[in-house]
């Protein structure tokens, strides 16, 4: 069986050969990485291939920020999806591999926490109060309003939020809780939206959590709650507003693209593709329910890409708070 | 059975003239059929958990999914972040693509490696240990094959993530299930053909050709037919080596636009597992429901090449005569 196998292994080894001198003559651009940025991405990669007539040919994976950037550190692919900066040992892997890249914020992800429209006494909560509420701990056991905070009444707590399959989930858990897909499961879990807003909007007890874009078409039978990073910050209201300025923190952050320097530079139709990104990913990210960057942040993050402006503006470590045109400024480290 | 028993007993009770014996014997049988009918009731109910739940997901899967189904576009567009406007065409057409390599690959490194260490092989210490190694195989879970494949056919083959290496992983998936029911049908050969056969001056090789092949071909298929409708639902083994969830072509068709012949071996592509799995993980429900429609299309696969199996099966055995 083994000879046979070497056999096999051998002769398609040559075919192989053979077939990749004429594969790199085909136009195909390689994306992977984050499923949050995904939806954006492949919006953007539909529409290019139907403006190109099929002539390029793009394609887009899901192997989450970390195992996009581990493909993209080998050269494996042009662009690279991620709903994080990327991280200290990320950086190290890509100078090991030799890749430089250019950093593109390309829309918000922001999440509302919503509560019902005659609920007078949760308008604006702390990140604390919120963990105390949704943290595995509080799993049958906090179950009263009066239970998160002293300030609020003897009331019920009813919950509900997005099922652990989605996106939504980890983002939530990670920046309320801290840690991905850490939740209570006691709570009213669904994948559709509808669900939890009927839910929220017919419970005076009721808090419910879900995409922004979401919450913006139902203003009318929801009440967003305002939130605080601690209990010094301010309390802000979730808007298209707050999220762009990046003050709406940590229930909304910047999703972005790593770009493959020497593609970028040596091939005509990745520029092309990130060209056609910045042109129209926040019309676009819009459209797959997300909030786009203001149009000031895509001009200059149009300028940095023609400039080739390589490297992270945040050095290795994620941080809150900083608006986009400030990241866009700021010097790139590699 | 019971009945005749039953008489004698009684003959032999009011020849004793005990009646309360006869009773005690009455009552026992009523126990013991009812222990009896108690049986084939939880046998019945252990039976009707795993169909009535089969059913029942597939009744849901085919309400959510039906309109998909019969969309003629569902077939022949490309995934799209309208859900209106989305389709498979992409993920059968790699699906399909990913099959054939597996089929050309299993099918005779199976039943050769098969016929090998069934009428070949010398049994010593060796074999047994291959042997052993083919029975455990089958028992591997599928991400462990992923994960070697990823290793040898991506990196140390550098085959890239192309229909190739999905097909072959695939194959080294089912080969151990081909070896083992393609063994399976060679013993169930009466040894007094292979006898006859040697008897009459044949060649090992004359007899696996012309007398055990023939006769196993039934089972063979249906070993090579399992081992595909169980490749056909993979996904874990085929998102470890990289198949794509986005992609809108397809892969080069032979001799067209300057394409090689082989050129499709080494194209990007997706399987419908992967794209059922993206539009499950969506929040609208409206791709849930092309989810479902994704569902039904591995299921009714999965139906007919199993139908087909055992189709063959029946033709084959028809047609044998020594």
């Amino acid at each position: 069986m083994s000879v046979q196998k070497t056999a096999l292994a051998a002769s398609l080894v040559a075919a192989t050969l053979q077939a990749s001198v004429a594969f790199g003559a085909e136009k195909i651009i390689r994306i992977d990485g984050s499923s949050t940025v995904f939806p954006v991405t492949e919006a953007v990669a539909e529409e290019f291939q139907k403006a190109k007539r099929g002539e390029i040919k793009v394609t887009v994976g899901i192997s989450g920020t970390g195992g996009g950037f581990k493909k993209f550190c080998r050269g494996e692919t042009d662009i690279s999806n991620a709903s994080r900066p990327i991280l200290e040992a990320e950086m190290k892997a890509c100078a090991e591999g030799g890749i430089k890249y250019i950093e593109l914020p390309v829309a918000f992800d922001a999440l509302t926490v919503v509560v019902n429209p005659k609920n007078d006494w949760a308008n604006e909560m702390t990140v604390a109060e919120l963990k105390k509420m949704w943290e595995p701990d509080a799993q049958g056991k906090i179950t009263n309003w009066n239970q998160v905070s002293p300030r609020f009444p003897d009331r019920p707590l009813k919950l509900a939020g997005p099922g652990a399959d989605s996106g939504t989930f980890d983002y939530f858990t990670e920046a309320v809780v801290g840690k991905a897909k850490s939740s209570r499961g006691d709570y009213l879990a669904s994948e559709d939206d509808n669900v939890l807003v009927q839910f929220v909007s017919a419970d005076v007890g009721a808090l419910g959590y879900f995409g922004m874009a979401y919450y913006l078409e139902n203003k009318n039978r929801l009440k967003a709650v305002k939130i605080k990073k601690d209990e010094a910050s301010p309390a802000i209201e979730p808007s298209v507003e707050t999220v762009n300025k990046g003050v709406y923190v940590p229930l909304s952050r910047p999703i972005f693209i790593y770009v493959n320097a020497d593609a970028a530079e040596k091939r005509p139709e990745v520029r092309e593709f990130v060209e056609f990104y910045l042109k129209n990913g926040g019309k676009l990210a819009k459209e797959v329910g997300y909030v786009d960057l203001p149009a000031t942040a895509y001009e200059l993050a149009m300028k940095n890409f023609k400039a080739r402006k390589l490297g992270t503006a945040f050095g290795g470590k994620p941080e809150v708070g900083v608006t986009v045109e400030e990241l866009l400024k700021r010097e790139g480290k590699l | 059975m019971a009945q005749t028993a039953l008489d004698e007993q009684r003959k032999t009770a009011s020849s004793e003239g005990g009646k309360s014996a006869l009773l005690q014997l009455r009552q026992g049988i009523v126990r013991r059929r009812r222990w009896d009918l108690f049986f084939a009731a939880v046998g019945f109910v252990a039976t009707m958990v795993g169909v009535v739940t089969l059913v029942v997901l597939f009744i849901d899967l085919i309400l959510d999914g039906y309109e998909h189904v019969l969309r003629k576009e569902f077939y022949f567009n490309f995934p799209s972040r309208r859900p209106s406007e989305a389709g498979i065409y992409s993920s059968w057409v790699g699906t399909a693509l990913v099959m054939l390599v597996t089929f050309v690959a299993a099918a005779p490194l199976g039943v050769a490696a098969a016929v090998y260490l069934e009428e070949y092989a010398p049994k010593n210490w060796l074999t047994e240990l291959i042997e052993i190694n083919v029975t455990n195989l089958a028992a591997v879970p599928s991400i462990v094959y992923g994960l070697l494949a990823l290793g040898l056919f991506v990196y140390i083959l550098n085959f890239g993530q192309s229909i190739l290496t999905a097909g072959l992983t695939l194959a080294l998936m089912i080969l151990p299930v081909i070896i083992v029911a393609t063994r399976e049908s060679l013993r169930s050969i009466p040894v007094h053909i292979r006898e006859a056969a040697f008897a009459c001056g044949a060649t090992r090789w004359q007899v696996v050709k012309d007398h055990l092949l023939p006769y196993a071909s039934g089972g063979i298929l249906t070993g090579v037919i399992i081992g595909m409708a169980r490749a056909i639902g993979e996904t874990a083994p085929v998102i470890t080596i990289g198949a794509l969830t986005f992609i809108a072509f397809l892969p080069p068709i032979p001799f067209q636009n300057g394409a090689g012949a082989f050129e499709w071996l080494f194209s990007p592509f997706t399987v419908l597992p992967i794209q059922m799995f993206n539009w499950l993980s969506r929040p609208q429900p409206a791709f849930h429901d092309l989810a479902a429609g994704v569902g039904i299309v591995i299921i009714v696969a999965t139906l007919l090449m199993n139908g087909f199996a055992i189709w063959l099966r029946y033709r084959i055995r028809q047609k044998l005569t020594w």
